[in-house]
This record gives structure tokens, sequence and C-alpha cells, in this order.
């Protein structure tokens, strides 16, 4: 869009500016984005919201460089993300952005450790360095004991502790949550909501999710509602008046 | 985090696969799908059997019949006949073998997709699932060419005497190596196209639920 293109701040997680994208099926061109211009600072939490088909999971895979945009420009940790080439996109996933995925996505091979140090060895990591980090992270998400399961040997939220602890192996400046308390029960899906914000808050990693759950609203900084491609509207979480106590009957 | 300058320039292009890790992760996920990857295995075991069986039993007769007896001219169509059997005997394998890779492939369009959201290279992707190949093709071929040999010998075993005595066993080892590096090199010639496009994919498809 005609924003001037200010010079770059630096305290800005992610930024994007004037994000669209255009889908082309057949002969007809589908919009998914028409114009998203959104500022995350870093250490925020933030979570975006919108009903399905809204564009909140296009909007989400171009902040996490998974898609690029049409036209417009996304800002990771200050770097324009569409300059980049394949190498370049391959060390901004390893190293910048951690993902945590709905259906928690570990590898099914490999132990909760093996899966937790992966990406420490694509980053080059000495394999005993690696090791180390990896049972430290899996001890600071509760798994300290769990190190040599395989990830069918887990429960769902102990599953999700893992991808968490992966998300978090190179430290990075952003993680990226798509629905994750998705398929998890409610009790099991608050646990991980809070333990994602106390790595927010502990670790200042700075935290973005796409997600239905309401109980996650109550840990946000702000939320970014979506809505037909556009930014519907962002409320601070002081702004929201919702009870939440009362919405689900789980919580006390 | 952000206020150590424009880090612009922060961006490398290191991202690294050992080879130990490719091997560890390769095999293990052959391990894991067991009684496919011997599905895939037996075509090549068979392949390389009927291959290593028409090898092994060439040298047995040529060692025992002096080359002149037999017409001459049923010979070479015979020997044509083999080879164009071998041929396609090898084509269908090599047939076989991307096809339980392509569906290996789509099976594991998330694991690929999230490894690449890991930070996976495409040749990484390539790089694991020609290893996975090679490996099968490799212990594969050894198989068949240990059973067209046993075959091969006791077929020839109930014409002749001494058959054993008589074989050239060095040209025979020889001769079953090349039987085990046409294996391995078809195995890995019919994973490329698979290797090749779950290499390609695109690492948004990890995100998506409905797979």
């Amino acid at each position: 869009m005609a924003e001037a293109i200010a010079p770059v701040a630096t305290e800005y997680a992610v930024k994007t500016l004037g994000v669209t994208k255009q889908y082309t099926m057949g002969k007809e061109s589908v919009y998914a984005l028409r114009g998203v211009s959104v500022e995350v600072h870093s250490g925020e939490y933030i979570s975006i919201m919108g009903p399905s088909g809204s564009g909140k999971s296009t909007l989400f895979n171009m902040i996490g460089g998974l898609d690029k945009p049409t036209e417009g420009k996304v800002y990771i940790d200050e770097v324009d993300i569409s300059g980049l080439d394949a190498y370049e996109l391959a060390w901004l996933r390893c190293r910048k952005i951690g993902y945590i995925f709905q259906t928690f996505n570990l590898i099914p091979v490999m132990t909760a450790l093996e899966n937790c140090t992966l990406p420490m060895i694509f980053a080059g990591m000495g394999t005993q360095d690696a090791l180390d980090k990896g049972v430290e992270l899996l001890t600071l998400v509760g798994l300290g004991e769990r190190v040599r399961h395989k990830p069918l040997e887990l429960s769902g939220g102990q599953q999700q502790r893992v991808a968490i602890a992966r998300a978090l192996a190179n430290d990075p400046a952003i993680i990226l949550a798509d629905e994750p308390t998705g398929n998890l029960d409610l009790k099991t899906g608050k646990e991980i909501i809070e333990l994602l914000r106390r790595l927010n808050k502990e670790k200042g990693v700075t935290i973005i999710s796409a997600t239905h759950d309401l109980k996650m609203l109550d840990v946000s900084d702000r939320i970014i509602w979506i809505r037909d491609g556009r930014v519907d509207k962002i409320e601070q979480r002081a702004e929201l008046d919702l009870e939440l106590g009362t919405l689900e009957g789980e919580e006390v | 985090m952000a206020t150590n300058a424009v880090a612009r320039k922060g961006i490398k292009r290191q991202i690294k696969l050992p080879n130990r890790e490719a091997f560890k992760i390769a095999l293990r996920s052959l391990k894991i799908r067991f009684w496919r990857s011997c599905v895939t295995m037996a075509g090549i075991v068979l392949a390389i059997a009927f291959l290593s069986s028409v090898m092994i039993s060439g040298l047995a007769t040529a060692s025992l019949r002096p080359p002149d007896v037999g017409p001459g001219a049923t010979v070479s169509e015979d020997r044509a006949t083999q080879v164009w059997l071998i041929c396609i005997s090898l084509v269908v394998c090599t047939v076989g073998i991307t096809n339980a890779m392509l569906m290996s492939v789509t099976e594991r369009y998330r694991e690929i997709g999230t490894m690449k959201c890991l930070g996976a290279l495409d040749w990484f992707v390539v790089k694991l699932f020609l290893i996975e190949a090679a490996f099968q093709g490799l212990v594969g071929s050894m198989l068949g060419g240990l059973a067209g040999f046993i075959v091969a010998v006791l077929a020839a075993m109930t014409q002749y005497e001494n058959v054993l005595g008589n074989l050239p066993w060095g040209t025979a080892f020889g001769q079953l190596g090349i039987a085990v590096l046409i294996g391995t090199g078809l195995s890995i010639v019919g994973a490329i196209y698979p290797a090749r496009r779950a290499g390609r994919m695109p690492p948004a498809d990890a995100m998506r639920t409905e797979i």
C-alpha cells in the first residue's frame, strides 16, 4: 500500500508492509490478503484471530518465510525476506524462527532429544553441545525425564512440549505457533499456553500464534483480528472485556 | 535482541547435514517401515538374482564345456534372449523402486515439510532419500546376487560333476560384484525423481493439517 517506507526501526521482530497475496485458480484470481501491515515488537506475545478463509494462515506463512507475498514486504528481525535466496531462507528458518504446529510434527523415528537437536545439527553445532542443549531445553519444558522417548510413546501435551523445545533450539527471535492447542484437551492446552507465556517472559522470545483458543487471548499482549484478507482490528489485552473465566467450564 | 545494529548482514547461508546424521536418519526411516522396505527390496532381489544366476551359470557351463561344442548359432541366440530378459527385469525393477519411493514421499509429506521448516535445504531431503535407496539397493542386490549364485550352481550340479571345483571363482566374484553395483545403481537411479520431488516440496505444506 502507499505508506512511505520508514527507515527501519530496530525493535520490531516482525513487520509487514502492505502484504498482498493473490492466488490464481484457473482464470480467476483470488486475494488471500489485501494489504496487511502489522508490526510486532520484539518480546511481544501476539495472537492472530480470524475465521477460516480469512487469510490468517496465509499471513502466517508469509511471516514464517514459508511463502512469498505477491506485493508488499515482510521484515523478520529487520531483514526483508523477499530478497533472500533459498540458502538464506533455510538459514532464517533454522536460526531465526521456531515453528510449532497444531499436529506437533515431530519426526516419528527420532527420540524427543533427537527431534530437539535436529535444528542444532542443521545449524552446525557440535554433537555434544547439541545434546547438552537439547537436554537443557527438554528440562525447561518439563520433559527432562523423557528425553529418550519416541513421539508415539508420549502424550499429545508432551509431544507439543518437545515441539516447543525444538522450536527454541537455535534461540530464535520469534516463535510461530499455528493453533498450538488445537489438538489438545482443555487442561493440557492451558498448560501449553502457560508454558509459552513463561518462555515469552523468561527468554524474551517473541511469540506469534494463530488460534481460536480463547484461553490464548488471555495471555496475549495484543490480538490481531483478520477478516477478508485485511486487518480488522488490533486489540490490546487491556481492551478485552471478555470474562474468560466464565467461557470455559473447566477454568477456575 | 535486535538492538545491536540493523542486523541485516546477520543472515548467513551455512546450513549443514553431516553424513553421519544423514545415514542415521535414513537407516531409521527404513527400519520403521521395515516390511515396506522389504517389499521394495524384493524387486531388486529378484532382478539381481536373475542377473547373477544367468552370469554364474554361463561361467559354470563355459568352464565345464569346451567352447566349440554345440552349434554356435543357437548359443548366441540364447544369449540374446537372456540379455533381453535381463534388461526387461532390470527396467521393471527400477520402475518398481520409483513407484515405491513416490509412495514413501507422499506418506512423509508432513515430515519432509517439517524438516524444511527446521531449515533443511532441498538437497538434504534428496540426500536422505538417495541414501535410503542406495541402502535398499545394496542389501537387496547382495541378497539377490547370493540367491542367483546358489540357484545357478545347484542347477549346474544337476548336469555336471565337480561344478564348484571347476568354477573360476575370481571371475565369479567379479561378476557378482558387477551385479551388486548394477542393482545399487539402478536403485539410486529409480529414486532420483521421487527424491527431487520430495526436495522441492514447499515447507508451508507442513503447516497444513489436512493432508
